[in-house]
């Protein structure tokens, strides 16, 4: 078979991040340096099963971190935003700043022209979002105050890296010739307007994005999820991320930039959740792939001739960072387990450093071979990372944890109480009157629907809604399952909620479950799922109308109302037997003859208990009789 | 030893102070059974056999309760209605908790010079415990004198906290027989059987 097939191509990075991933997670050294291991092994230095299209596949997986930037601003509500403005301008402007003037001090005093240094300390002030993020949240400390510095600061730098590329041009020194690297054809297109026009388009574009973010994508999102699609909803979010993505490319803006900002104006809607569970696992996959081809494009043959030279770089480097930030972690009141964790977190530099430095190369800014050791040096520190993380893990906090346990525990446990206790999983009439009762007496809910008229309506009248299949696990993560204390499931479909329930029970065995049932049937599925709360939804009101009959036929009021509530603990009582004797007949009894045996056994069984209420302390006939005897005697 | 059964019967527990030190300090015994009738039975569906089993496996049964409207909460009247049947606690062939011993304890807002004949509630506690006393001796239960206290919308955090102590030393000695008939004789209050000395008293 041809080496060079597509499928030939896929089946070898597949296999590598299958082999080195689990691998690397085993040892505990996080998801992310398995996928470089992974690159390093299929790479042109190990296996040779790609060699120099390592580069050209970083410039596709891209794409992955602009997904992960649309999912970014979808979890960034603007009011988290505003929370966070202190941390973002200060902490991120600041660690930007002053990580760029100290890098680019320290080139320009190695003899470097002024313009190159100065395009250096920028790129390489960034840090890697993708690793990070995807670090921190796997040893799931994104809520804690340092996962939330350094979120601002990856987030601080994410937006620079705009105006940084609208600014390298500036620095295009005249004796460097630029390099013959194709450059965009659209690019070509928006240059050869004149400045004004571009302006215009530019803001037009960002103004689309917002406007039709709002107004626009919503109901075309109600029309897809009408159509009761799954894979319709997944193309469309698809289709969001990729026209965006083309639409910034083809006015000269970052496509990162336009899905960060349309996450952000979606991140209100009611479709969010479903939009990250279909995006995350694009999203996952290509970020694999961009750190596979970070690991394929390391350059041993450089680094082997010039080891001291590129190692020494890499943990100055790296130091430099680590210490910068350290101080402003001081500045910033992070405490110092937190500061250790947010420093050395952020220490490595990104893969903006690549695009950047790509960049400065076609641009004439920085000579080729200071942009290839560049380069092994962003991998080297990028595969140092995962590493950092698990030395600090398993040696630096827990000597610091011993010294400062007492303040931690207090910090987390706010984290958590950010998520609502209760998730009510459809929200018809079953389900909102639950959740009416609930907020009457200020129990907060996270409600999941997925009939998408309901969502909008419900929002509209102030409801914290989201459109979603709670049979789904990414959904019920993302609406807090792993926090919440109980999820009262009020779906209509009986098949789904036998869905949720396997799924909470493998994913989320701490949730409480409290579970609407239709009919006998259901009831008995549930049982034997291992189900206690079991509400059948038709018994109480059925036996709440019985009652009025009663009454109505002239029966006492009190009377009428204990006998419903016995007859209902009996019926419960009964259930529960006649699901243990359902097991043993199923096989042989089809479904209908089934249904006419158990309510004939139901029946039966009545007519041995005819007398509901038998509450002998209010009743007289021993006292009469006992009178009687006394007289007798 | 004895068993002790604490019948607990409060409306509003989440608005409770006294009650709910009270319930703290019983202490944790295989030896004292804490029954919460209106957590047990929201809707007074009191279920009867297991009432009657509750009673037998015990010797002594307090009644705790807040005192109103001179007498019992709600459920408590309920629990007698129902629990204590013709044939089984008393009347031919009823002496199913023959020998075992009733008692109450109560708060009440009303100070203990008010339950006097000056005093505006005129009768003294134990006059209004006279309907349980009597059910009591119906059944052929000894009725032993109340735990009390008194004036509890008045009394400082500290002094419910003595009280509580009061209780819950009350209650060892129940389990463990050590007061005598003659000690139950001398006094009017169980609470006179463990006194708090006047001067760590705010």
């Amino acid at each position: 078979m041809d080496n060079n097939s597509i499928l030939f191509q896929a089946m070898v990075y597949l296999a590598a991040a299958v082999v080195m991933v689990p691998l690397a997670k085993r040892l505990g050294l996080g998801s992310v340096l398995g996928y470089l291991l992974a690159g390093i092994l299929i790479g042109p230095t190990v296996l040779q099963f790609i060699g120099t299209e390592g580069q050209d596949l970083m410039h596709s997986a891209e794409f992955g971190v602009v997904m992960m930037l649309f999912l970014i601003g979808l979890e960034l509500e603007p009011a988290l935003l505003w929370k966070l403005r202190k941390a973002i301008l200060g902490l991120g402007g600041l660690q930007v700043l002053i990580t760029s003037i100290i890098i680019s001090g320290i080139a320009y005093f190695l003899d470097l022209p002024w313009q190159s240094s100065l395009a250096i300390g920028m790129a390489l002030a960034l840090s890697s979002t993708a690793l990070v993020l995807q670090t921190l949240a796997e040893k799931g400390i994104n809520r804690t105050t340092a996962g939330r510095s350094a979120f601002a600061v990856l987030l601080f730098q994410d937006i620079a890296v705009i105006p940084m590329l609208a600014f390298f041009p500036l620095l295009a020194i005249a004796g460097l010739t630029p390099a013959d690297v194709n450059v965009n054809e659209a690019e070509g297109w928006i240059e050869s307007q004149s400045g004004w026009m571009r302006a215009l388009i530019v803001s037009g574009a960002i103004g689309f994005i917002i406007i039709g973010g709002r107004y626009l994508i919503p109901p075309i999102f109600r029309l897809v999820a009408a159509t009761q699609l799954r894979e319709m909803f997944t193309a469309t979010a698809l289709l969001l991320v990729v026209g965006i993505a083309v639409l910034m490319s083809s006015v000269g803006l970052s496509p990162a930039l336009g899905t960060f900002l349309s996450g952000v104006v979606l991140a209100n809607s009611e479709y969010k959740h479903e939009l990250e569970s279909d995006i995350e696992p694009f999203k996952g996959l290509l970020l694999g792939l961009f750190f596979i081809a970070v690991g394929a494009s390391i350059n041993f043959e450089l680094i082997m001739n010039q080891p001291l030279l590129i190692f020494g770089l890499v943990l100055a480097l790296m130091f430099v960072k680590a210490v910068v930030l350290l101080v402003l972690g001081k500045i910033f009141k992070l405490l110092v387990d937190q500061n250790i964790i947010f420093s050395s977190s952020l220490s490595q530099v990104g893969e903006f450093a690549f695009v950047l430095l790509s960049f400065s190369l076609t641009e004439g800014i920085v000579e080729r071979g200071y942009v290839e050791i560049l380069m092994a040096v962003v991998a080297i520190s990028m595969a140092l990372t995962p590493i950092a993380f698990f030395l600090n893990e398993k040696i630096v906090l827990p000597f610091i944890d011993k010294r400062l346990s007492s303040n931690k525990t207090e910090k987390e446990a706010d984290a958590v109480n950010e998520k609502n206790p209760v998730i009510i999983a459809g929200f018809g009439h079953f389900g909102n009157t639950i959740g009416r009762f609930l907020r009457a007496h200020g129990v907060r809910t996270t409600v999941l629907d997925i009939d998408s008229n309901r969502v909008e309506f419900l929002r509209k009248m102030g409801f914290k809604v989201y459109y979603g299949d709670a049979s789904r696990y990414d959904i019920l993560l993302a609406a807090g399952a792993a926090e919440a204390k109980m999820i009262i499931i009020a779906v209509d479909d009986p098949e789904k909620r036998l869905q949720m329930i396997e799924t909470i029970k493998k994913h989320f065995p701490d949730l409480q479950m409290l579970v609407r049932s239709s009919t006998r049937e259901d009831t008995y599925d549930q049982m034997n799922a291992g189900i206690l709360h079991i509400y059948r939804e038709t018994i109480d009101t059925s036996l709440r109308m019985g009652v009025d009959a009663m009454k109505i036929l002239g029966h006492r009021a009190y009377t009428a109302q204990r006998a419903a509530r016995t007859f209902f603990r009996y019926d419960e009582q009964k259930l529960k037997d006649l699901s243990k004797l359902r097991d043993n007949e199923k096989e042989y009894i089809n479904q209908a003859r089934e249904y006419i045996e158990e309510l004939e056994e139901i029946i039966k069984a009545d007519t041995k208990q005819l007398h509901l209420v038998k509450d002998l302390g209010w009743d007289e006939d021993s006292l009469i009789a006992d009178e009687k005897v006394k007289k007798d005697e | 030893m004895a068993k002790v059964l604490i019948l607990f019967a409060h409306p509003a527990m989440e608005k409770s102070r006294v009650h709910k030190r009270l319930v703290e300090h019983i202490p944790r015994s295989a030896d004292i059974r804490f029954h919460d009738l209106y957590e047990r039975y929201p809707d007074f569906d009191i279920d009867v056999p297991y009432e009657q089993r509750l009673l037998l496996q015990h010797d002594v049964v307090i009644f705790q309760h807040p005192f109103y409207w001179y007498s019992s909460p709600a459920i408590i009247k309920q629990w007698q209605d129902l629990v204590l049947e013709h044939g089984w606690a008393y009347g031919t062939g009823g002496r199913a908790i023959a020998g075992k011993k009733f008692m109450h304890a109560i708060s009440t807002g009303g100070s203990k010079n008010s339950y006097t004949e000056e005093g505006r509630n005129k009768y003294s506690l134990a006059d209004y415990m006279l309907p349980f006393q009597q059910t009591a001796y119906l059944c052929d239960v000894e009725y032993l004198p109340p735990f009390v206290i008194h004036g509890t919308h008045r009394l400082p955090e500290t002094d419910m906290d003595l009280h509580a102590l009061q209780y819950e030393q009350m209650l060892l000695a129940l389990v463990q027989d050590r007061i005598s008939k003659p000690e139950i004789e001398s006094c009017i209050y169980m609470n006179d059987l463990v006194p708090i000395p006047n001067a760590i008293q705010s």
